[in-house]
């Protein structure tokens, strides 16, 4: 027994183990059970994302619910063109004008914490720098080159970045200088960047908290199933010389 | 007794007791795991968005006209009744089955001679109560096929069964119950919700 | 009222058994329950290692049940397939809870499979007379790679699209017609909605109904010659004046009650994982299928699931694309002459050679590292280590003939040991 349970804990600690290891990004530390950062990073994802990015699998009806907004506050605050509330969140844009546009149809949002990491879109919508040659103004330390514009450069006006230049002509990213300045300080973009993160996570699995708590229930019962049929196999096993 | 099969007896009742609250736990445990299979057959968020109650525009719905709605896969028949049908409806001296609407599915508002929120208005779903057909609208006084005593209704070409401007079922025609009213509102003068009835939306 | 109350036991005891009686005119129900489990005679040491069999049966069963649940919901076709995983998580109820036990059962069962077999090869479980059990389980194991496989295109996520890609195209090694075989196989020229569509049939109804059969005869032949044991000794040649193995316990209730046990803890870790790491850090559920397939964009790092990563692992290590899939199937088929290879006659790990110890040690160390490296992205250094262990796997088995042919045992007790 002690052998069966020790192989399965050490595959359980690998695995975890090695989902922990990943550093490339920095880590946002969000909390989807803070459901007041949720109820900004909704705000700030319709206001600042949804125009291009959709989250085509997730409900606002689903959103309100979860996040504790009531009906009337979900249309006044989330839903600007006419949706009913158990739509979801799409928008207007034709993947062929996306395309047109920007090169590239602007991903779904639905699973990109998922798929990406929450640490990479931390780190993507903070790494933004003035870059004047490009269509958009600006570059990405995450992703070079990308066709996305700095949605956020109100809050957080542009930051140049500093290069370094390698023996064989590489550059390398060393670091940001203030650039034109923006609405909140450092660390309060940081938060709005956070919450944003956050509500991306969300809806990445909704479901993830109620799992989460239904998984301490069931395993609990388990439990209490175990020592009975433990006993009972002690008892039948009495039997036995 | 002896003291050894005293013992022996005590270690079977251990054992009586122990297998019955495994089996129960057991039991409990495959109920309990039972529950997501069993409500994963429930209508989905999905199914349930498109189930959604549905606006309909009424405003140019004239006097004696009637429009068909499709609500969660069904037809609802709505009928703006004229002055002359509201009259023959109060006049009605018909055989009905359920003339109070006392055995049929409508809301507690529409337990009433126009089995409605507003008396002109008619919401009815078209689905015969004898096998799912749907009726058809045959608003003409004494036809030649239903007879003299007809003054406008809704006939289920199926089976023959007759339902009144109210959607009441006549006596010795198949159909059981008169035609089900959906749950409905009023968004405003002109627009009816069909789907949720006032408050409840 | 207690004379009652026994009159109804008595009575119901009565109608039980007519009812009983009535059923075995007809049908073998109280012969096969004896043959099975109330008189079927098992040995009475067994350790937490031959509880594996039985939690394989759990797996497949819990994996066919919510697999039909989730084919209710589910669309085989590349239009609505992404669509319809994240619909049977997000919009039908409980459905997250569903996937969830059926993408990790996926990863639990190669986990109880492969700890199932590594315990035949512990106490000699394919030695003679039980080397059909063996082969029969060999061929649900190969059936059961093909069920991973199909099934993991379902998603139709991109790791999906390129797994599939990528093994598919591994038939494209065989010379001359391989081309013919993949495009035969897919029944297009890429992985497309038609590739989706069989696959689909595959996995949810040709290879399942293989298994369910495979694995109801793998338990026939087992109860015929009977369940070895961690001494690797017949119980069956001791026994009581009734004919019953001394050594021996009834499968039930002693067997019945300490495989309830083993389930409960396999649960609980399951559980685990499913209420707390569903994607297990991205090995049960991988980061890039977590994105729609993309016939023009390969995700970044592209390996198989963890299962299937030992036998990938050798396919990378050599430089040549035939023999990497001659080296790979033959990594895979090398287990089937376990039977054959084996010429020591003692069967368990407990009264064998060092030389056998040192040989089985460095097998399970070459599976894990191979498994390892094949998750890893392909460089110089892991290259040359899965050469290293690829080597160590293959002498296993190539080279048994040999360091077991006068194997220098020790003696082997007549009756069971603790």
């Amino acid at each position: 027994m002690k052998q069966f349970v020790s192989i399965l804990a050490v595959l359980l600690i690998a695995g975890t183990a090695y989902a922990a290891t990943e550093g490339e990004y920095d880590l946002p530390h969000n909390d989807v059970g803070d459901t007041d950062s949720l109820q900004r990073g909704a705000r700030y994802f319709v206001n600042y994302c949804l125009g291009c990015h959709s989250a085509e699998y997730v409900r606002y009806s689903r959103v309100a619910e979860d996040l504790g907004i009531p009906e009337d506050q979900l249309v006044e605050n989330l839903m600007f063109t006419g949706e009913q509330p158990f739509d979801t969140m799409t928008n207007s844009m034709q993947p062929e004008d996306a395309d047109r546009w920007f090169g590239v149809v602007p991903p779904d949002m639905s699973l990109l914490a998922r798929s990406r990491g929450t640490d990479y879109i931390y780190s993507f919508l903070r790494g933004f720098y003035a870059s004047p040659d490009r269509p958009t103004g600006v570059d990405n330390t995450v992703l070079p080159g990308t066709a996305m514009p700095h949605v956020l450069w109100e809050l957080q006006g542009v930051p140049n970045a500093i290069f370094t230049t390698d023996a064989a002509g590489n550059e390398h990213f060393e670091q940001f200088e203030r650039g034109v300045p923006g609405q909140l300080s450092a660390e309060e973009f940081d938060g709005v960047v956070r919450d944003i993160v956050n509500f991306l996570d969300y809806i990445s699995e909704p479901m993830q908290l109620e799992r989460q708590a239904l998984g301490i229930r069931v395993i609990a019962f388990l439990l209490v199933f175990l020592v009975l049929a433990y006993l009972l196999k002690k008892e039948i096993w009495k039997d036995v010389k | 007794m002896s003291s050894e099969s005293r013992s022996k007896d005590s270690g079977l009742s251990r054992r009586h007791f122990l297998t019955g609250a495994t089996a129960a736990t057991a039991a409990v445990g495959a109920a309990a795991a039972a529950i997501p299979f069993v409500a994963s057959f429930k209508p989905s968020a999905r199914a349930q968005a498109l189930g959604a109650p549905v606006e309909v525009d009424i405003s140019s719905l004239e006097p004696g006209s009637l429009i068909k709605v499709e609500w969660r896969g069904r037809a609802i028949y709505v009928l703006n009744r004229s002055m002359t049908m509201i009259e023959r409806l109060m006049g009605a001296d018909y055989d009905l089955r359920d003339p109070d609407s006392a055995d049929s599915e409508q809301p507690g508002f529409a337990v009433n001679l126009y089995r409605s929120l507003r008396p002109e208005l008619l919401v009815v779903e078209g689905v015969c109560t004898h096998l799912g057909c749907a009726p058809v609208e045959r608003f003409e006084v004494a036809p030649a096929d239903l007879g003299p005593d007809w003054t406008g209704g809704f006939f289920c070409p199926c089976h023959g069964s007759m339902f009144d401007l109210s959607g009441r079922v006549f006596a010795g025609v198949p159909a059981p119950k008169n035609l089900p009213v959906p749950p409905y509102s009023f968004v405003n003068e002109n627009t009816l919700l069909i789907g949720a009835e006032a408050g409840s939306a | 009222m207690a004379t009652r109350q026994s009159e109804v036991v008595e009575r119901v005891g009565r109608n039980f058994n007519a009812l009983t009686d009535w059923i075995d005119a007809r049908f073998p129900m109280t012969k096969l329950i004896k043959e099975h489990a109330t008189e079927y005679y098992a040995s009475k040491n067994f350790n937490v290692w031959y509880g594996f069999g039985v939690l394989a049966t759990v797996v497949l069963v819990m994996q066919i049940v919510t697999g039909i649940f989730l084919t209710m919901n589910y669309k085989p076709a590349s239009a609505d397939a992404f669509a319809s995983v994240e619909y049977i998580m997000r919009d039908v109820e409980w459905g997250w809870l569903i996937r969830y036990l059926h993408s990790t059962g996926a990863s639990a069962f190669f986990i109880v499979v492969y700890l199932h077999m590594f315990r035949g090869l512990l106490y000699g479980s394919y030695k003679k007379p039980r080397e059909l059990v063996w082969l029969i389980g060999m061929v649900i194991y190969l059936c059961l790679m093909g069920e991973a496989f199909f099934g993991y295109l379902l998603p139709w996520g991109n790791m999906s699209y390129w797994g599939a890609q990528v093994i598919v195209s591994l038939f494209g090694a065989v010379p001359v017609i391989g081309e013919g075989i993949a495009e035969w196989l897919r029944g297009d020229f890429y992985i497309s909605d038609i590739t989706l569509n069989r696959f689909f049939a595959f996995h949810v109804i040709a290879v399942p109904l293989m298994l369910v059969l495979l694995v109801a005869v793998h338990i026939m032949a087992l109860h015929e010659v009977g369940s070895n044991n961690p001494d690797g000794i017949e119980i069956k040649e001791h026994k009581d004046a009734n004919g019953k193995p001394i050594d021996g316990v009834a499968f039930h209730p002693y067997h019945t009650s300490k495989d309830l046990v083993i389930i409960l803890v396999f649960f609980i870790i399951f559980a685990a994982v499913v209420f707390f790491a569903p994607e297990m850090g991205g090995y049960f559920l991988e980061h890039a299928n977590f994105e729609p397939a993309n016939s023009l964009v390969t995700p970044e790092h592209i390996a198989p699931v963890w299962y299937f990563t030992p036998f990938y692992s050798i396919l990378k290590a050599v430089p040549d694309k035939l023999l990497g899939v001659v080296l790979m199937g033959s990594s895979v088929m090398l287990p089937v002459f376990l039977p054959w290879l084996d010429r020591c006659r003692v069967k368990s790990i407990r009264y064998r050679s060092g030389v056998y110890k040192f040989a089985l040690f460095a097998f399970a160390v070459s599976f894990i590292v191979l498994g390892y490296i094949g998750l890893q992205p392909p460089t110089p250094e892991y290259t040359l280590m899965a050469r290293l262990f690829a080597s160590v796997y293959f002498a296993f088995f190539l080279l048994m003939p040999f360091y077991t042919a006068n194997e220098k045992t020790k003696p082997v007790p007549t009756r069971v040991t603790k």
